[in-house]
């Protein structure tokens, strides 16, 4: 970075604060707002500075849930979407990984044309296949069942194709040495291709872990029972209420928990994401 | 320890393209084969099939009296050693070592001592908890050549592995593995592009061109005694200088050995710069067109009279008219000058007018 002086850095500043203000401010409100008294949200006086409820409204959120929409502790909701967002991700990394390899490695019959099946499936997010879908998990019983609430999402397209392109860029004679090592497929997968893939892994992990802590429509669809229901559908059920005012605090600190795992998980493996996205190991 | 004979190997891939046109190559125990030949002679498509990487279409190949072709490459008994090493990134030296030995269940102990006794031998004993990465080119080579010595295997095979290598290394490596191969008296095929490499190391060289081998024999013999124009130029550097014998200048001075002969060839380093005409040899007048002097030797440039340049021997002449000669370094005629080389009778190469026979002067 070229060192810029005076007058010139300062107007960069500014913009980058502006920038992180506009990006931070609703969080800082969330926050805010999860500290304080409902009467107090509900009569629009709302303090900028925190409230002094923090620990009844978080455990209030945590173990209780709202007196009224959902009546389910936030704490088993989010132990659903974790359930469910560490399943799907898992599971997408390893189907993923297991049909590449397939695909890179092996010469089978239609091996063409079963690739561009899955890159086609690309074209056939959840949204638009939602009802066969569901008619085959509800057919199989697993509806309000975390397997129901997995399975339909692990298949994915975007991380077979990412590990078929690393795949394509080993070089042959890793495999090559492998074979006069004595190794065969399988060895060749689990002592050389997985550890090579980790970076790749990490990076997909925490964008596959996101995608799935995020999921709103399909958990929306398939679970009806309160104990099933995770975060996101949580929130919403939270927000809409009849005959009863919208427990705010609770709301809030409902949003800033979910906020929480994601970001974690991204802190934690920002190290490896960064790698995974920028540079392979060879 | 064991033979490998090639019987009529043949390879041709499934579009058609046959890129082993039948090879029969003999070599001994404990000998070191070399493989040379432009890129795309197929000759590691050749030491590929021998380590089981390629399927054989035709022929057989025999390791120690037992026909491979359809063994697996790891039941082979041989260890390879690639151009780009293929180490594994993830392992440590030792363990990059260690994997075919763990691969086949060899006790731990004995894997300890043989890749200490290996890495003991190529000098690597400090790095053996390192990455690849971490390792310099040379490392890198050396550890490729340690895995393949800590198996013991009856063969060993070498693709182009020094050609990643700066110049200065790979001298200095060339001379390691041949130290290494006689020590450890494994058979060994070795492929390279690099004529000088091939000369030093062989025991049997075979020379390849197209899918075919155009010379098998004794590195010094097929030297002296090329069996066909593209063996003459590819062996040597610089290539011997392949003329046409039919220019009067040739032809008067060949007599009835030209008649026959449609090509004669002549190694730069066979040429003196005389006036006198040894009897039954070959000279030459040629313009200087350019110098290049690198100390010990100097190699001129020269071009032959028009009518020369005229009639050009193919396959072989490129340039039509220039010849290379080779003089003592202290030498250097000025450019443009005129000059008379000559090469004696024995040092005259004649071959048909194909360039696929040789004939005997």
């Amino acid at each position: 970075m070229v060192e810029q002086e005076g007058f010139r850095r300062y107007v960069a500043h500014i913009i980058l604060w502006i920038g992180i203000a506009i990006v931070a401010f609703p969080v800082y409100i969330a926050i805010v707002a999860s500290t304080q008294d409902n009467a107090l949200i509900a009569n629009g006086q709302m303090s900028l500075l925190p409230g002094g409820h923090f620990f009844e409204v978080y455990y209030q959120t945590i173990f209780v849930g709202t007196s009224g929409s959902t009546r389910e502790p936030v704490g088993n909701m989010m132990l659903n979407s974790l359930i469910m967002a560490l399943l799907i991700a898992v599971g997408k990394i390893a189907i993923s990984i297991i049909s590449a390899y397939a695909i890179v490695y092996f010469r089978f019959p239609f091996r063409m044309p079963i690739f561009w099946i899955i890159f086609i499936t690309l074209m056939l997010p959840v949204e638009v296949r939602i009802y066969p879908t569901y008619k085959i998990v509800a057919d199989l019983h697993m509806l309000d069942s975390y397997a129901g609430l997995a399975l339909p999402l692990i298949a994915s397209a975007t991380a077979t194709l990412l590990f078929r392109q690393f795949f394509m860029t080993v070089p042959d004679e890793l495999l090559e040495a492998s074979r006069i090592d004595g190794a065969g497929p399988l060895r060749f997968f689990w002592d050389t291709l997985l550890p090579l893939s980790r970076t790749n892994m990490a990076a997909l992990f925490v964008i596959l872990f996101i995608l799935g802590w995020n999921q709103y429509l399909w958990p929306l669809l398939i679970t009806t029972r309160d104990d099933m229901q995770t975060i996101q559908v949580g929130i919403r059920k939270m927000i809409t209420t009849t005959d009863a005012l919208t427990e705010w605090p609770v709301v809030m600190a409902t949003a800033v928990l979910a906020m929480l795992p994601p970001v974690f998980v991204v802190v934690a493996m920002q190290k490896l994401f960064v790698r995974g996205l920028v540079e392979t190991e060879k | 320890m064991a033979n490998v004979t090639l019987r009529n190997v043949r390879k041709t891939y499934t579009g058609g393209f046959e890129a082993i046109k039948g090879v029969n190559v003999d070599v001994g125990d404990g000998q070191f084969c070399v493989l040379v030949g432009p890129s795309g002679c197929g000759k590691s498509t050749l030491l590929r099939m021998v380590a089981g990487l390629e399927t054989v279409t035709g022929g057989e190949i025999d390791i120690g009296g037992k026909v491979v072709n359809q063994v697996e490459p790891a039941d082979r008994d041989i260890a390879m050693v690639f151009q780009n090493y293929a180490l594994y990134p993830h392992m440590s030296v030792f363990n990059n070592m260690a994997y075919g030995l763990r691969n086949r269940r060899m006790p731990e102990a004995e894997i300890k001592t043989r890749v200490e006794e290996a890495a003991r031998v190529l000098e690597l004993t400090s790095m053996l908890e390192r990455k690849p990465r971490q390792l310099s080119g040379g490392q890198r080579q050396r550890v490729a050549m340690g895995r393949a010595i800590v198996r013991q295997p009856k063969v060993f095979l070498f693709d182009e592995p020094l050609s990643n290598l700066d110049a200065k290394l790979r001298i200095s490596m060339r001379v390691e593995i041949r130290k290494l191969q006689r020590r450890l008296n494994v058979t060994s095929i070795y492929v390279t592009h690099d004529q000088l490499e091939a000369m030093t190391l062989a025991d049997i060289l075979v020379v390849m061109n197209g899918g075919q081998v155009e010379q098998v024999g004794n590195p010094l013999a097929i030297y002296e005694k090329p069996a066909t124009t593209f063996v003459a130029s590819f062996i040597g550097a610089p290539p011997m200088n392949l003329m046409s014998t039919h220019p009067d200048e040739i032809k008067s001075q060949l007599g009835g050995a030209a008649s026959q002969a449609g090509i004669l060839g002549i190694r730069p380093e066979d040429f003196v710069m005389t006036d006198q005409t040894p009897s039954g040899g070959v000279a030459l007048s040629l313009t200087v067109e350019a110098v290049e002097r690198v100390g010990a030797e100097t190699f001129v440039y020269g071009s032959r009279a028009q009518d020369a340049q005229r009639i050009a021997a193919t396959p072989g002449e490129l340039p039509p008219g220039e010849v290379i000669v080779r003089i003592p370094g202290t030498e250097a005629p000025a450019i443009g000058a005129k000059i008379r080389v000559a090469a004696v009778r024995n040092k005259l190469h004649l071959f048909s007018s194909d360039g696929r026979t040789r004939l005997e002067a």
